[in-house]
């Protein structure tokens, strides 16, 4: 069936010279061929399609999204870039009226909330909750619908690279040739890696998110997380089981399922040497999250990686006939739990180019730098620079971010609240000695030099 | 308490049960038996999410069960010698999720 299809592209002949031998080669050479039916892929075939051009998508998984694992939100404004008013017939789950931030204890945390109704109303929503294998098969749909063709179940291993520029890729069958080449391939990317774009990622550089999808009746979920209709809510969570870790916990409404998950930096995990699912089993057996999920049954257990090196471990973005995008190029910014926006946007700049690319026939690395400064001039790249600074800050100081400061907010509360008899002065004063004993005046006068200094280079 | 257990299992295998697989004949996950031998704490059997991998003290090797690869990549990373050849499972196989 995918044979039929592509043959329907202009045959476009090439003259090799080997060994100084002239050889006609007959090639079919399609416009571009992205590798990866994610958000980035998706998002470039999107825009090419649109503009015209014959563009091939190639997909490992048996439908796209079959691969494809995150926390659970999308962003509205970004998306709706590429698939205008994608509420109206896309599989959304909630729209979120609500962000809440935990900091757990033992057995104890304190919890707040934004909660803003603005982002209820059609034209100013914020965020949904989506599945990706629903999600991502109905935005390669609409990429179908204005043209592109989506070919799943399609493994590529390599790229085909002549006179050192890229010209096609190499599936398990077959070759595809392409005047451009789009890696979207996710955060292993083995092409980029094969094809010399970046060492091997380093276990700092990413975290490694585990998340289990629970059901919950409709009625439940809206009663236990104060919901109405299709609106929804997202948890970010610091401490509980990962107190000092590098990590946070999140938890995001569907319609009917509930998601608890926890990403914590691979270096962590190795070196405390702890189980991913053991850590998470601790963490939804927590005072605060057990009765948000009581009596529901796991629908799906699943684990990803997050590339969260930022800035600081991003390959080049571009070559002589390729470019790349989304998390193979770890474009995440983990700060604010943004990634699949980030994909989006890279996706939709690398179309961008590639059309600029074919109109003047030059697919030179040159002229593909224009993918490179169109990040650079967008949010994308100067909220990575704005935040450069902060996961090294925060790999540092992980124990205190992580554990003591949060155990103190829960000790304040706690005091705070308790009637027991004991003069509210002397608590106090209690509280704040203790918090000396456990940490001198010196080293938190250093890390709130730390923070402000962190602080400074994210606004400056 | 025990009924609730079994709706969300604590327990690794049963938590994969949850999980569609299609497994190929062949692993795409290959660690170097000797770097393996050298390697002190194992880290892989540990924070892989899908405990694929196990120590088998008898036989002195790494015992790979890559049927039940979710196909993260932790361990192409987190390998103390970095020497697991990791490729994606051939079309077709491997894991498809239903819900992600």
């Amino acid at each position: 069936m995918k044979i039929l299809k592509i043959n329907t592209f202009n045959t476009k002949t090439i003259i090799k010279i080997i060994h100084g031998k002239e050889n006609k080669v007959e090639r079919e050479v399609v416009d571009v061929v992205i590798v990866g039916a994610g958000p980035a892929g998706i998002a470039a075939a999107m825009m090419l399609a649109k503009e015209g051009k014959e563009v091939v998508v190639l997909e490992r998984g048996d439908y796209p999204g079959s691969k494809n694992v995150f926390g659970g939100a999308i962003y509205a404004q970004p998306t709706a870039e590429i698939f205008p008013e994608f509420w109206k017939s896309a599989p959304v789950e909630r729209y979120n009226v609500e962000h809440r931030f935990a900091l757990l204890g033992d057995n104890d945390g304190t919890v707040i909330g934004y909660r803003n109704e603005e982002h209820a109303r059609e034209g100013h929503y914020n965020s949904f909750t989506v599945l990706r294998a629903k999600w991502d098969r109905w935005c390669a749909e609409q990429a179908e619908k204005a043209g592109a063709f989506i070919v799943p179940q399609t493994l590529v291993t390599q790229l085909i690279i002549e006179d050192g520029k890229v010209v096609g890729v190499k599936t398990e069958q077959e070759e595809f040739y392409a005047r451009i080449v789009i890696v979207a391939d996710g955060v292993n990317s083995l092409l980029a890696r094969e094809a010399g774009f970046h060492p091997e990622i380093k276990p700092e550089a990413v975290a490694l998110g585990v998340k289990e999808v629970i059901k919950l009746p409709k009625e439940t979920i809206q009663d236990r997380f104060n919901l109405e209709g299709d609106s929804g809510v997202i948890y970010t969570i610091i401490g509980g089981p990962m107190q000092n870790m590098l990590g946070l916990g999140f938890i995001y409404t569907n319609i009917d399922s509930v998601v608890v998950g926890l990403g914590v930096s691979l270096n962590e995990l190795k070196h405390q040497g702890l189980k991913p699912y053991e850590l998470l089993n601790k963490f939804k057996q927590h005072p605060v999250i057990r009765p948000l999920i009581a009596g529901g049954e796991l629908l799906e257990y699943s684990a990803h990686l997050i590339p969260e090196g930022g800035l600081n471990s991003m390959p080049p973005l571009y070559k002589d006939g390729v470019m790349i995008t989304g998390d193979a190029a770890m474009l995440v910014n983990n700060i604010h739990w943004e990634g699949t926006n980030l994909a989006l946007m890279s996706g939709k700049f690398a179309a961008e180019t590639a059309v600029m690319a074919l109109e003047k026939n030059d697919f030179s690395a040159n002229t593909l730098s224009l993918y490179q400064k169109k990040l650079e001039e967008s949010f994308v790249m100067k909220d990575l620079k704005s935040y450069k600074n902060v996961m090294p800050f925060a790999e540092k100081n992980s124990s205190i971010l992580m554990g003591y400061y949060p155990k103190k907010v829960n000790e304040f509360f706690n005091q705070f609240i308790s009637v027991d008899g004991i003069p509210k002065k002397q608590k106090y004063k209690s509280f704040i000695g203790n918090a000396f004993k456990e940490r001198s005046i010196f080293k938190m006068i250093s890390d709130l030099t730390g923070f402000a200094r962190v602080g400074v280079g994210v606004i400056k | 308490m025990s009924e609730e257990k079994k709706l969300i299992p604590e327990n690794i295998d049963d938590k994969l049960f949850t999980v569609k697989y299609n497994a190929g004949k062949e692993s795409h996950l290959v660690p170097n038996q000797e770097d393996c031998k050298k390697c002190k704490d194992k880290p892989c059997t540990q924070f892989c999410p899908a405990h694929v991998y196990d120590w088998d003290e008898e036989q002195n090797k790494l015992l790979v069960g890559f049927e039940n690869c979710l196909e993260c990549g932790a361990c192409r990373i987190g390998c103390n010698y970095q020497s697991i050849s990791w490729k994606y499972p051939a079309a077709g196989c491997g894991v498809t999720f239903k819900h992600g």
